[in-house]
């Protein structure tokens, strides 16, 4: 009897076992990779999904907020892959080389497969089915956790994009890929691997315009000694999306992640960073705008390993209607890394009455000599502030606009390249428009 | 151009302005001095039309039209300008894109069409070198990192920028060394025309020798005291304010 395993199992819960049992035998990639997907299983399925009482979940309780589960993503048809050609308005203006995911399969006539030297691209789906040893080396080896999502990701990893980045190859133009939705809602689970080699540089846009489908997208990113990485993730979507990053640094290494998120039903964007090697620096920023009944869990888990690195961890969020935003960011300094400067802060505007922002900075030092440091506010926009431009005589709409625009346009300012700086920028723009 | 009469306000419930007059001609430049506390900036920021300051009595006609109950972009759309006495800092917001849109929401709440991207960047730089305002001062955030000096030069370049009917100019010389004075005073002078009206405030005589009024109204206790010439200035500078301190303790 089910009833004897576990009586507290969702439907939402049940429904994910049944997923993985009934497509366990189609997943791509068998011997090790079955055992690592029946291992996350296990874990998961013992676990269920996270919950209140588990601390690093407490403000997005999963087992109450995911209420169903959608069908799992077939193989798109002709007509969902004619949709995602024209997806990406956002972005259209960068000149990038783009990778096309349609409801998280691997489009690769619509992607921009063209060669360049250092740089090899491939699906999961088929490094799994081949046994690839790049894929073989990292996945579910860069961070060590015992996250349920994660778990989860590991069990159903459908498809996703494996990046490596040869040892002193620039990468040209900035490389985009770009999750789009077929249509139809349904469930996607995803899983990228992007390995950047030793004094190798490029700049990494992820896109998901969910759309109506439920997303669990993982990344696990390796950034080798003296290499430049840029990461920004964009996400859209009306339903639930769990975006994990897993990242292992190391030394002398430059490295900016930046997610930029746009509304969501149920939203967690959680961000495990790992420090190997001394002297990097690393900023890992991101803005949120939400509206509605949105809700936005950004979580962070921070981890110098490696003494004489620096990092700067900087959110901002806007929140209107009813929306939630949220923010926990850990930092853990080992014992063994001295000369750690870390500074994390987040702000929060509040834009609304019912809107609620909640912040849980947390600083875990077990190092004697380190600068470290947090800082969070929440609030509303500044009355003498508003006053001032309308006495210059902007209206009291467009002066708060203007200010809210400022807000998240200082921490957008960290994106580097201009084009996609600009398209960001503009997002937060039409965003506000759309309030009005 | 403006008459006020009899104005109350109260400020935290607590009265500030207590039946204030005062009329300002068209083209006229009037100070105002007074002591601390007198009410000086209260009047500025009711001009302004600052929410939390409560118009208890009175009326503020500009051009025949009571202004209280207006809003404050429509009362700058109609030609109002208040120089803060502490511009505040906008982190964010460069200062062109500030100019541009303080311009062009005031052209529209009038009624006219947009500047032009070339007309209005050949005003900006034309103001802006008369103030001594280099380009990469429009392209940095308001005020962010501005000494005080250039604070109050960026008052009088959005004043230039935006050609008020009536300009009031609050404690403009505080905070500015001598240099900067004749700069920003220089700027102030340049607007000064037939068809626009100027309010001075202002603690010390020092100012009206770079600006100089056509008349000179003393404020003490929340009320006009005493009107006069530009020579009042200098009186008072040579006298002080307590006179009027007392006066006005006996009218009250």
């Amino acid at each position: 009897m089910t009833a004897e395993l576990r009586t507290v199992k969702t439907p939402a819960e049940q429904a994910l076992s049944d997923a993985y049992t009934s497509a366990r035998a189609n997943l791509p990639g068998k011997g090790v990779f079955a055992t690592l997907r029946e291992d996350a299983f296990r874990r998961f399925d013992a676990k269920g999904l996270p919950h209140r009482r588990v601390e690093e979940w407490k403000y997005t309780d999963l087992r109450a907020l995911m209420r169903d589960v959608k069908p799992l993503a077939g193989a798109p048809d002709a007509s969902a892959k004619a949709r995602a050609k024209n997806a990406g308005k956002l972005l259209a203006g960068i000149d990038c080389r783009r990778l096309v995911f349609v409801d998280g399969a691997f489009a690769a006539e619509l992607s921009d497969l063209s060669s360049e030297q250092g740089l090899t691209i491939g699906s999961l789906a088929d490094a799994l089915a081949k046994g690839d040893g790049l894929v073989t080396a990292h996945v579910g080896k860069v961070i060590e956790t015992d996250d349920a999502a994660v778990a989860l990701n590991t069990a159903l990893m459908g498809d996703g994009v494996v990046i490596r980045i040869a040892a002193g190859t620039a990468v040209k133009r900035p490389i985009l890929i770009d999750f789009v939705s077929g249509g139809q809602p349904v469930s996607i689970f995803l899983r990228s691997l992007v390995v950047v080699e030793k004094g190798a540089k490029a700049l990494i846009i992820e896109n998901h315009d969910a759309q109506a489908s439920q997303i669990n997208s993982a990344l696990e990113l390796v950034v080798g000694d003296n290499a430049d990485v840029d990461y920004v993730k964009i996400a859209r979507g009306q339903n639930l999306h769990i975006g994990t990053l897993m990242a292992s640094i190391g030394a002398k290494a430059k490295v900016n992640t930046f997610g930029f998120t746009l509304g969501g039903a149920t939203v967690r964007h959680q961000s495990f960073v790992r420090f190997d090697g001394e002297g990097t620096v690393a900023g890992i920023r991101g803005t949120t705008l939400l509206k509605g009944k949105e809700h936005v869990d950004t979580t962070l888990v921070i981890d110098h390993a490696a003494g004489r690195c620096e990092s700067r961890e900087q959110f901002r969020s806007v929140l209107d209607g009813e929306s939630r935003g949220i923010f926990q960011g850990k930092i853990v300094v080992r014992q063994h890394a001295q000369k750690t400067d870390a500074k994390m802060t987040s702000n929060a505007l509040l834009i609304s009455d019912d809107a609620e922002a909640d912040n849980k900075p947390e600083l875990e030092i077990f190092a004697d000599d380190v600068q470290c440091g947090h800082g969070a506010t929440s609030g509303a926009l500044d009355e003498s502030l508003k006053f001032y431009l309308m006495a210059r005589g902007i209206p009291a709409k467009e002066a708060e606009a203007l200010l809210i625009q400022a807000f998240v346009g200082e921490i957008i300012e960290a994106v580097t390249h201009d084009g996609l700086r600009e398209a960001l920028l503009n997002a937060a723009i039409e965003w506000l428009k759309e309030r009005e | 151009m403006l008459v006020i009469r009899d104005l109350h306000v109260e400020v935290d419930g607590k009265q500030v302005l207590k039946g204030l007059d005062l009329t300002v001609e068209r083209g006229q430049v009037a100070a105002i001095m007074g002591p601390n506390g007198s009410g000086k900036s209260t009047l500025a920021y009711v001009l302004a039309g600052k929410a939390s300051y409560e118009v208890t009595g009175g009326q503020v006609l500009f051009d025949g039209q009571d202004i209280i109950g207006m809003q404050p972009d429509e009362r700058a759309a109609k030609g109002l300008f208040l120089a803060f006495q502490y511009p505040m800092e906008v982190p964010g917001v460069a200062t062109m894109t500030f100019l541009r849109t303080a311009v062009n929401a005031q052209r529209k709440t009038r009624g006219e069409a947009e500047l032009s991207t070339p007309e209005f960047m050949k005003r900006v730089r034309e103001t802006a070198s008369h103030l001594g305002i280099d380009q990469e001062m429009l392209r940095r955030s308001v005020n962010v990192g501005f000494s005080g000096g250039e604070k109050k030069r960026n008052e009088i370049m959005q004043m230039a920028m935006l050609e008020p009917r009536l300009a009031v100019l609050d404690e403009t010389d505080s905070g500015l060394d001598i240099d900067a004075l004749k700069t920003v005073s220089e700027g102030v002078n340049r607007l000064r025309s037939p068809q626009r009206s100027m309010i001075v405030i202002t603690h010390y005589q020092r100012l009206l020798t770079y600006i100089v009024p056509d008349v000179v109204h003393v404020m003490a206790k929340g009320r006009v005291v005493r009107s006069g010439g530009k020579d009042l200035a200098l009186e008072l500078e040579a006298k002080g304010y307590a006179q009027y301190q007392d006066e006005a303790a006996l009218a009250s």
